[in-house]
């Protein structure tokens, strides 16, 4: 029989009344309570659905039964393997580690375990594959789309102890480093020997690189760096059944067999766990330029886009684009912003690093005056220090922030063409009207844009306006439901819209190829209904391949 | 009246520096670099003086070899109407800019010089109050607030003190240094970036105005300050006080 449990909460999104309409958390009331004391019936008692109406749809989720729960002998053998201090069991930190960034999210993990190297997680996978425990593999927990926190008691193995870097060769600018490194401090590494990391997003305070890696993360300077498919040269994985696969490479050019490494970027740790990279990196540059610009319709955004292209071209490196709806909502919500223009439809970002200051400004100077000739470009500021150029990201990077602040979030990255992109906007304000405020923003020199609705709370009525209208546009217009941020849970029925069926079965093979028992990142990623089809043929007929 | 702005380049204040190996100094290559805050906070007050109508124009200065025109020119981009570059490659220590200082005083008459308190690289806070003393006008230094009166021209600046707001009344030309509460300055706009270019930059040099460079402070070392040591765990109450008695040397 389901036990529900409303969880009591004094947030301020889910209202205060019973319905059958209202999203709010249920979660049991036996969950938080400390495994030792408990007794194992209790462990039973673990909720056996949840009703998932953030989701993509309305439907209601299952524990897969097929798991096994938790147990003391699991918890004291986790403990003979990796030491008293790496297995939590903590109230404060499961509670933290259960609910990603937005706070949409929220599962019921009864333990977290921080391995210290490889052969601890490897050891952990091994147990866990041959006990059916189900695993979350989490870095830095700032996903958007529910990928990183477990569905129901799934163990958590979180890499943040695994940070160490093991290597740079300041020729080459290769690094090598565990997957438990925070993006942030990388980046302040190499800076000390001139380089850069290749990827920067709003997140890098939190995120580590082993979830960047496997989430396949875009961020501000993909424009000038591109993919982390190109830029990581080697992976060392733990896969499912404990074996360590060590393709840890420091090549530029290496072409022997099939490229495994490409299935684990990307993959959300549905194939296995990261626990080491090496990443190229390219030279940090001296001369950075950053214009914060404003244009009068999306149109003109557009066209200074080529413009940019064309006369900066190799010096372009990032492309930013923010509706007067985000900057209102950033200068609302956060402190000490200012908008360095006066208000105006569309604002565009645009940065320069080179290697040689004057060469850059001339540059620039001869597109913005181009571009006022055109008439493309309405006005403009140029940051004159580093503390105006990180006044103006403050005001790209916040918006993220400045929603959470807001409200509910409905959040949706999509790649579509450049001319079609802020369509979309558009019309989603039009199917909305006054009952939610719809900001697009993204980084539109890739053609990504991050479709956000906010509302006061969660509302079961908008929400069936956006979904699925949303990803058939998309779908109409060949773009992609998920640009950069995943599939996660938030996504994971979903794929249709953006890959064939064939593509889709063909990802359904390899996942029950690396991990038949599927206990990686459970209930997410690709649709269960599939997932659940092709295990159940492998068992009849043996796996295909 | 006219208004003449002291303006330095210096390492950008953002950046991390670092010593030279050879400990002369701090590594300046390939580092960004911009205009002081201080000089920038001065400036904009000098903008807004104008635009209040109290000033007809804002010239602004800046001292040193040839890339200090890339800090004139953003003050050019920030609204100054010309600038004025004096050229030289010998290092300029605040004795020296305030003779070259008082030299330009002498040609362009201004009713007010702004700078900035002090520069941060060298943060030596003495440009101003020297400039004052050779020019013997008055001085109103660490300004947060200053209100002009043309009819009676004077100055009534509040200053930051020790103790608190100081409010002193000065008679013009006098020498007002910029503290950092004094304004927020306005960001360079693209109009005004074009408009700069056609603005003139004139060169002189120090001999040009009658000043001989000699320096009389020679820079021996450079060197980071320690390292902060890292914490350490002590097992005991006794080893806790052989320490504070023995390593600390405060009991």
């Amino acid at each position: 029989m389901e036990e529900e449990t409303l969880y009591a909460t004094s947030n301020p999104l889910y209202g205060g009344s019973l319905g059958k309409n209202i999203n709010c958390w249920r979660s049991l009331s036996t969950c938080t309570a400390k495994l030792q004391e408990s007794s194992v019936a209790k462990l039973q008692g673990i909720q056996s659905s949840q009703r998932r109406l953030l989701g993509s749809s309305a439907y209601e989720l299952h524990r897969n039964d097929s798991f096994s729960k938790l147990s003391l002998e699991d918890i004291d053998y986790f403990k003979k393997i990796l030491g008293e201090k790496s297995v939590i069991q903590d109230e404060d930190v499961l509670s933290t580690a259960n609910v990603d960034w937005m706070r949409k999210y929220k599962g019921s993990s009864q333990l977290l375990l921080k391995p210290r190297n490889t052969n601890e997680v490897s050891k952990i996978l091994k147990y866990c594959n041959s006990r059916y425990l189900a695993v979350v593999p989490q870095g830095g927990n700032t996903g958007l789309v529910g990928g990183s926190v477990p569905v129901f008691d799934e163990v958590i193995v979180s890499t943040s102890s695994m940070n160490n870097i093991i290597g740079f060769d300041n020729v080459s600018g290769i690094l090598v480093c565990e997957a438990g490194c925070i993006l942030e401090k990388l980046d302040s590494f190499l800076a000390e020997k001139g380089f850069m990391m290749p990827l920067d997003l709003g997140a890098k305070g939190s995120c580590q690189i082993g979830g960047n890696v496997s989430t396949n993360a875009g961020g501000l300077r993909f424009v000038r760096y591109g993919s982390l498919r190109g830029n990581v040269l080697g992976l060392e994985v733990v896969l499912p059944n404990g074996t360590i696969v060590d393709m840890l490479g420091t090549l530029r050019k290496d072409n022997t067999g099939y490229d495994l490494k490409q299935l684990f970027i990307g993959s959300e740790g549905s194939l296995g766990i990261i626990t080491k990279v090496s990443i190229l990196t390219p030279l940090r540059l001296s001369s950075i330029n950053l214009a914060f610009l404003a244009c009068n319709d999306y149109l003109s955004c557009q066209k200074l886009l080529l413009e940019a292209k064309t006369k900066l071209g190799e010096v372009l490196s990032a492309f930013e684009f923010l509706d007067c709806e985000s900057m209102e909502l950033v200068l609302s919500y956060l402190d000490g912003v200012r908008n360095p223009l006066p208000p105006s439809n569309f604002y565009v970002l645009i940065e320069t690093t080179g290697s040689n200051e004057s060469h850059d400004k001339e540059k620039l100077e001869s597109f913005f005056l181009h571009s006022m000739e055109r008439g493309i470009l309405s006005d403009g500021v140029m940051a004159q220090d580093m503390n105006q150029a990180s006044s103006f990201w403050q005001i790209r990077e916040g918006i993220a922030e400045a929603l959470m602040k807001a409200g509910a979030v409905y959040k949706y990255d999509l790649s579509l063409p450049i001319e079609n992109l802020y369509k979309i906007v558009e019309e989603m304000r039009k199917r909305l009207g006054e009952s939610a405020k719809v900001l697009g923003y993204g980084h539109l020199g890739d053609g990504n844009l991050h479709l956000n609705i906010s509302t006061p709370v969660y509302d079961d009525t908008v929400f069936e306006l956006i979904e699925p209208f949303v990803y058939e546009w998309t779908s109409k217009h060949r773009g992609s439901i998920s640009a950069e941020h995943g599939l996660g849970l938030m996504k994971a029925n979903e794929i249709h819209y953006s890959k064939s069926s064939e593509a889709v079965h063909l990802m359904a093979s390899i996942k029950g190829l690396f991990d038949p028992n599927g206990i990686m990142n459970p209930y997410k990623f690709l649709p269960r209904s599939l997932l659940s089809q092709h295990k159940e043929d492998a068992s009849l007929h043996g796996p295909e391949i | 009246m006219k208004i003449l702005v002291a303006v330095k380049r210096v390492i950008d204040y953002a950046v991390k520096i670092r010593v030279k190996p050879d400990k002369s100094g701090v590594e300046t290559n390939n580092v960004k670099m911009s205009m002081n805050p201080f000089c920038e906070i001065a400036l904009e007050e000098a903008l807004r003086i104008r635009e209040s109508g109290n000033a007809s124009e804002v010239v602004i200065v800046s001292m040193g070899g040839a890339q200090c025109t890339d800090a004139l020119r953003t003050g050019l981009a920030m609204g100054a109407d010309r600038a004025i570059h004096v050229s030289t490659d010998q290092y300029l220590h605040p004795l020296s800019v305030s003779k070259l200082l008082k030299s330009l005083v002498a040609i362009e008459n201004p009713g007010l010089l702004l700078l900035g308190k002090q520069a941060i690289d060298d943060d030596c806070n003495q440009t101003g109050q020297m400039v004052a003393g050779l020019l013997k006008w008055p001085q109103g230094t660490f300004a947060s607030k200053v209100v002009l009166d043309k009819a009676k021209s004077t100055a009534t600046v509040e200053r930051e003190v020790d103790g608190g707001l100081e409010t002193l009344c000065l008679d013009l030309p006098a020498v007002i240094t910029s503290d950092l509460r004094l304004n927020q300055p306005r960001y360079a706009t693209l109009p005004n970036i074009m408009k700069a270019k056609s603005k003139v930059i004139k060169k002189v040099t120090p001999e040009e105005l009658n000043v001989e460079i000699k320096p009389d402070i020679e820079i021996v070392e450079v060197n980071e300050p320690p390292k902060r040591k890292s914490g350490v765990k002590v097992s005991s109450v006794d080893e806790l006080i052989d320490k504070l008695k023995n390593e600390a040397r405060v009991l």
